[in-house]
């Protein structure tokens, strides 16, 4: 079994362990109305779903697209299997240092805010996600960082009045 | 005549000072994010969509929509001038007309991608004068049955009419469908998918994806690959004004690349991009003896695709204005913006929200006007914002895209949010599976959970009634259709060749 494209057979996994995933969840929720003591509701597949369809529950539709999902990822998956593609259509290199540095910088914007404030968090901002770049000399990073800190005070705080803490806790 | 008297009332709001200011500054901003690669309207209009809590509806609409056809005039500039298009739906407009760039006749490509433009802009806003009440009648005949199918329609013709593989991008709009379910089940009140967390059980914001999947994901990818060496035309700028002969040869390009357009735009899937591309296949095989071949410098090359993507930005507002079904990624953003100012997309607005509807469309005119003064004498200064090295643009990026999703509800889990969808969307570029699909479903999903519901309570449980129902079963045949034609090896290989051109 060899993986002729490499791109496919990822996505087809991942649409597939999804799906898995939400349908599983899915069963948690109710499906629709429970079966009436009289009406013999098992006896037929049919019979059951279009019980269920004239009430749907919150799980319906989840379960329904889940399912979906599996398949077509199982036909990715199949897909990937068989088919030929150029090249194996490889994923490629990742960009690790770009990948980490942004959700690095973007968590700590996260958690720095509030406490910290706007005056703080944006020039860190601006210094660890330049770092994600090709380049990084420190006088362009900082001037770049003042002059957004400021920009973004103009536009977001005075400007649009929004509601964003300036200054940290101890301080304001 | 109602149509005249529509649009009075719309000229009347248009003309306002609030409005020509934000609109002034829709264009602006979008010819901006048009001039540099690395930026679109996605993720402009994610950003700014916070920033509209503080403003009325109307502005708020007219600037986020001046956002969107001003990219198209922006990324025509640099296709032209630099062989970058600012945009995917300028990709074609670079063929031919960085070639003439390069022969000195920049000015005449310009001034006739402006002006082709403008007129299909002008073009586009009358068709959606006067289609939009007709439509907005049919509209109300529609049942949830007929919007469920619609919707099916609506998503199908999405992936269909886009490049790359048709089961992943099927697969991404499901995907979006269900990251649409972690919410609270309006029917039932049950919480879904919420995980015990409480900032779960209303959802995910859609800004949050957008901003995650769109904006972070492109410049993660933008970052990894290193930074070219490009020539730049801005000193060969000179007779901005085509010759007599040019504008004979472009104007037939420009009426058929409107005619194109306009029709596309509507389309679900459709758009700027897709006008664009159909158009530059039809003039190439339109145009008997061009005077000079395409690839090498054709005027026609440049003034139909121009033209179509101005008439599909314009137009692809009609789905989403009459209906409430947004045909794209950037319409669904604009639903988005609706529903935060309180206003339910659909065939009501038009009479809900009189104003609103005409002033908006009429401020697309006013907007294509401001852009052609704005793009024609700017040029120049636009050429000049290029040469900002990108490792200053991109922390600015990130800095908006973190505030404006702080800003949605003040919530610094919406922002961890963002990271973990930076990082996926990031995944999904590595894994060619398109996002823009995914967007799509996601915002459409809860509106589909809610018809499917509501049509099987009406028909008690029974499946036929989707197919029973005449208009339904006609939405519901059409996009089987679609996914038929397309699947056929012959199209699908002109799609590839389609997509391909450059």
């Amino acid at each position: 079994m060899k993986i002729k494209s490499e791109r496919d057979f990822w996505s087809g996994l991942m649409f597939v362990v999804v799906g898995v995933v939400f349908a599983v969840g899915a069963t948690h929720y109710s499906m629709g109305p429970a079966c009436p003591p009289n009406d013999p509701c098992a006896a037929n597949l049919w019979a059951r779903l279009s019980q269920l369809s004239a009430h749907p529950g919150a799980g319906y539709f989840p379960l329904g697209l889940s399912l979906l999902l599996v398949i077509l990822g199982a036909v990715v998956l199949f897909k990937s299997l068989t088919i030929e593609s150029e090249g194996g259509d490889k994923v490629g290199s990742f960009a690790w240092r770009p990948l980490t540095v942004i959700v690095v910088a973007i968590s700590s914007f996260g958690a720095m805010l509030e406490p910290l404030g706007l005056a703080l968090t944006v020039p860190v901002l601006i210094g660890i996600s330049s770092l994600a770049g090709d380049e990084f000399h420190w006088k362009g990073v900082v001037a770049n960082a003042v002059v957004l800190t400021a920009g973004a005070w103009i536009i977001f705080v005075w400007g649009l009045k929004l509601t964003i803490p300036v200054w940290p806790w101890f301080v304001g | 005549m109602d149509l005249l008297h529509n649009l009075g009332i719309g000229f009347g709001v248009a003309f306002t000072a609030t409005n020509l200011l934000y609109g002034f500054f829709g264009c602006i901003l979008g010819t901006l994010i048009g001039v540099l690669p690395g930026i679109g309207p996605v993720a402009t209009i994610a950003m700014l969509l916070p920033s509209t809590y503080a403003l009325d509806a109307t502005p708020a609409l007219i600037m986020l929509a001046g956002i969107y056809y001003g990219a198209q005039y922006g990324g025509s500039t640099t296709a032209i001038l630099i062989n970058v298009p600012g945009e995917s739906s300028s990709v074609v407009t670079a063929i031919d007309g960085y070639q003439m760039a390069r022969q000195g006749r920049a000015g005449a490509a310009l001034s006739v991608a402006a002006l082709g433009s403008f007129f299909a802009g002008c073009v586009g806003t009358v068709i959606i004068a006067a289609f939009a009440p007709p439509l907005t009648e049919l509209a109300f005949k529609f049942g949830p049955a007929e919007y469920f199918s619609l919707m099916v329609l609506g998503l199908i013709g999405a992936v269909v009419l886009a490049s790359g593989s048709l089961v992943k991008a099927i697969a991404m709009i499901l995907l979006g469908l269900l990251l649409a379910q972690i919410n609270t089940d309006v029917i039932s009140g049950t919480a879904r998918y919420s995980f015990d967390i409480p900032q779960l059980t209303d959802g995910i914001g859609f800004v949050v994806i957008a901003m995650g999947v769109f904006g972070f994901g492109e410049i993660i990818s933008n970052l990894g690959q290193p930074a070219e060496h490009r020539e730049v035309f801005t000193s060969k700028v000179k007779g901005l004004w085509p010759t007599m002969r040019d504008f004979h040869e472009a104007w037939p390009s420009v009426l058929r690349g409107t005619a194109l357009g306009s029709v596309l735009g509507v389309l679900p899937g459709g758009g700027a991009l897709l006008a664009s591309f159909a158009s530059y296949t039809v003039e190439k095989k339109l145009t008997r003896n061009p005077r000079i071949p395409f690839g090498k410098g054709a005027i026609q090359g440049v003034a139909g695709p121009e033209s179509a993507n101005n008439a599909g930005a314009q137009t692809s507002f009609i789905p989403m204005l009459t209906l409430g079904i947004p045909p794209n990624a950037v319409m669904a953003l604009m639903v988005g913006a609706m529903t935060i100012k309180g206003i339910q997309p659909g065939p009501q607005v038009m009479t809900s929200n009189p104003q609103l509807f005409w002033g908006l469309i009429a401020s697309m005119w006013v907007g294509n006007a401001m852009l052609v003064i704005l793009n024609l004498p700017l040029i120049g200064m636009w050429i000049k914002l290029l040469t900002v090295p990108y490792r200053f643009l991109f922390p600015a990026i990130t800095l908006f895209c973190c505030i404006g999703v702080y800003t949605l509800s003040n919530s610094t889990f919406d922002v961890y949010l963002t990271a973990l969808f930076a990082f996926i969307g990031y995944m999904f570029y590595k894994l060619g599976c398109e996002p823009a699909p995914l967007l799509l479903g996601f915002i459409l999903g809860p509106m589909m959970e809610e018809n499917l519901r509501r049509a099987l309570l009406l028909s008690r449980g029974d499946w036929t009634t989707f197919v029973t129902r005449p208009l339904s079963s006609g939405l519901l045949i059409a996009a089987a259709l679609l996914i038929v034609i397309v699947t056929l090896p012959s199209i699908s290989k002109k799609r590839e060749v389609a997509f391909s051109e450059d």
